[in-house]
């Protein structure tokens, strides 16, 4: 008896019962429909907050003064005063896996125009913290090398600033503004950003050279964070080690040390945030999966039934020469037919319901075909391993006892 | 050397049940040539189904030899004697036992399907040829349940003859007919009989021994007569003097 004829024989056995088929199909498609559609949501939150989080800047690395001791007192970072001008020099001539690379200095103020002012942050940077930033001027322009050397009183201003402080239309570019006592002239306006996955408002910042906040606004020579990118995000972790040796040789740390500063690369904010999506998405994932094991439990219940139900069939088969094999095959197709449909069918529902959650509710979703492909072997497994039993107590039933069983 | 189809030599059948055992048959011998129509028969406890299930390699006898076209079927596994029915006898049971929702064709061709030598289409011209030889030619398509117990057991007797058998072997097929039936069943065996096939009908009911050529009659797990019947009756001859059946 050749597979086809086996394929044959299971089908129309299916067919003699298509209701019963159809329900115990049922369980193995929402077993797979829901994993399906669950791994798509997890997949779908997570893809967005890896978006938001590389909305911020491309391979951003951000190096921050660390906690140090002086005399055995501990510091808090804020108030350390490690980061120089000096090892943002280093950095730029001695580096070979970063592409930009910014001083950070700021501080929070108020922005003035006229009879209006607003609440905000002034960032003292360079021109590659735009690059760093995914920042673009909109219309006028950035300021230059000439004006980090000179400390000009230069700025470039979010939307958010440009909206609050010229709230009648009037058009910013030329304009100067004050943050705190000090006037400085808009020379350009970014691109709005919006606000991003930790809801603060991307376009609430007004950008100055570092040498301007440094001197005109703190008063101060240190630097608050050097602001890097990787060139690709493969080399993040290479220029991590890279600029903290650099860091290290420059600031005299012996080894063995801690460090007095901090690296955080973007890749790392990123798989902190996604840790939690993941988690959800295992979550989900488990719950659809115990759904997809009762679904391949209910299709043992329904061959033991069958393989019971139809001894008579087996007896008379056995004894016309049907081999144990050929009864063992013959409902182990079965059960292996109703776990691929049901499985073809499921996928066919999960990748539905995960369209209409993306249409109706607008929640990001998105199929992986590993998900597909994984839960359609799930539930052929699934066949096999709860068709086996049932199928082998039939391929042993006594063909005397089988052929006169009532 | 004659051709036996069956050769049996003293066979015994223990069962244990329990902490007894029981003897199925106590050493039972005979032999059948092709060509023979021979009935079976004891009450029910003569060890008959025993010798049913042994006759068609089913069950393995504890000790005896029998041998079916010439081969030893006593050392055989179970996988081997699944082809041996498959290939030399052919069964009749009490019940039919057709496959339900399926038509005489594909119920015909089964015994077929564990055979991978045949063809599909050599499976399906020899289905056919068997169930015109059954008389139902006009039946081929209709479903097992859309019958009557004659034309089902014709179904089942055309099962029976699909393969060519060496051997046909009847377990009680008229015990669910009508008598009228039961006739008409009878009159296809005789007619099998006399175009040369082997059949072994193995019964309860003395009547049917008049239309075999030999009885052998079982008691208590042994041979008490084996008697040549030299005054075969015609089943035909008894179907035409019935009443006919006005359906009513």
């Amino acid at each position: 008896m050749n597979y086809k004829n086996l394929i044959k024989v299971a089908l129309k056995a299916l067919s003699n019962n298509k209701f019963r088929g159809f329900l115990t199909m049922l369980g193995i498609i929402i077993g797979v429909g829901s994993v399906i559609a669950m791994l798509a949501i997890g997949q779908g939150s997570k893809r967005s907050i890896r978006e938001q989080i590389s909305e911020m800047g491309s391979n951003m690395i951000m190096i921050h003064p660390g906690t140090g001791r002086f005399g055995g007192v501990r510091q808090s970072a804020s108030s350390m005063q490690t980061l120089k001008i000096e090892d943002y020099k280093t950095i730029i001539n001695e580096t070979s896996y970063i592409s930009a690379c910014s001083p950070s200095v700021s501080s929070s103020g108020q922005a003035i125009y006229g009879a209006n002012n607003t609440p905000t942050t002034i960032y003292g940077i360079n021109q590659d913290y735009m690059d760093i930033r995914k920042y673009t001027v909109s219309e006028g322009e950035m300021f230059t090398d000439q004006d980090v050397i000179r400390a000009a009183k230069v700025c470039v201003v979010g939307q958010t600033i440009v909206d609050n402080l010229f709230p009648n239309g009037e058009d910013p570019l030329g304009k100067t503004i004050r943050f705190g006592k000090i006037p400085f002239k808009i020379i350009g306006v970014l691109t709005s950003k919006g606000y991003n996955s930790m809801g603060m408002d991307q376009d609430d910042l007004i950008l100055a050279p570092y040498t301007t906040v440094q001197k005109r606004i703190l008063a101060i020579t240190y630097l608050q964070g050097i602001f890097a990118s990787a060139i690709t995000e493969e080399l993040s972790d290479k220029a991590i080690d890279e600029l903290t040796a650099i860091l290290r040789q420059n600031h005299n740390i012996r080894p063995g040390d801690e460090d007095d500063f901090n690296i955080r690369s973007q890749e790392e904010l990123s798989s902190m945030m996604s840790s939690t999506s993941d988690l959800m998405t295992v979550l989900l994932a488990c719950i659809a999966g115990i759904s997809l094991l009762v679904g391949g439990i209910g299709i043992m219940n329904i061959m033991y039934v069958s393989v019971t139900e139809r001894t008579r069939e087996i007896g008379l088969r056995m004894s016309i020469g049907a081999k144990g094999r050929h009864i063992l095959w013959q409902f182990l197709i079965e059960a292996v037919i109703i776990s691929v449909m049901g499985g073809i069918i499921g996928v066919l529902l999960g990748v539905g319901a995960a369209a209409a959650i993306k249409y109706i509710a607008g929640w990001p979703v998105f199929v992986q075909p590993y998900s597909v492909i994984l839960s359609f072997a799930v539930c052929t497994v699934t066949g096999i391993f709860f068709g086996w039993y049932p199928a082998k107590k039939a391929s042993n039933l006594d063909p005397i006892e089988a052929i006169r069983y009532e | 050397m004659e051709n036996y189809i069956i050769r049996v030599e003293n066979l015994r059948r223990d069962f244990v049940v329990g902490d007894e055992t029981v003897h199925a048959l106590r050493g039972v011998s005979f032999s059948i040539r092709e060509g023979e129509f021979v009935t079976i028969m004891g009450t029910s406890g003569s060890g008959k189904s025993t010798l049913l299930n042994l006759l068609g390699c089913l069950d393995t006898p504890t000790s005896g030899e029998y041998y079916l076209d010439g081969f030893s079927v006593q050392k055989m596994s179970r996988n081997e004697r699944a082809t041996l029915r498959n290939r030399k006898i052919g069964f009749v049971f009490q019940s039919y036992n057709l496959l339900p929702k399926t038509t005489a064709l594909e119920n015909v061709e089964l015994p077929l399907f564990y055979n991978s030598e045949v063809s599909a289409r050599e499976r399906h011209r020899r289905a056919e040829q068997a169930l015109i030889e059954v008389g139902l030619a006009d039946r081929i398509h209709h479903r097992s349940n859309q019958m009557s117990g004659g034309q089902q057991q014709r179904v089942a007797i055309a099962r029976a003859l699909v393969n060519n058998p060496v051997m046909i072997l009847a377990d009680e097929a008229t015990g669910n007919l009508d008598t009228r039936t039961s006739f008409e069943i009878l009159t296809l065996f005789q007619k099998l009989y006399n175009e040369g096939r082997t059949i072994v009908f193995v019964t309860h009911n003395p009547e049917i021994a008049q239309f075999s050529s030999r009885n052998i009659v079982l008691r208590d797990g042994k041979i008490t007569e084996d008697t040549p019947n030299t005054n075969v009756k015609s089943a035909k001859e008894v179907l035409d003097s019935l009443p006919v059946d006005n359906g009513l």
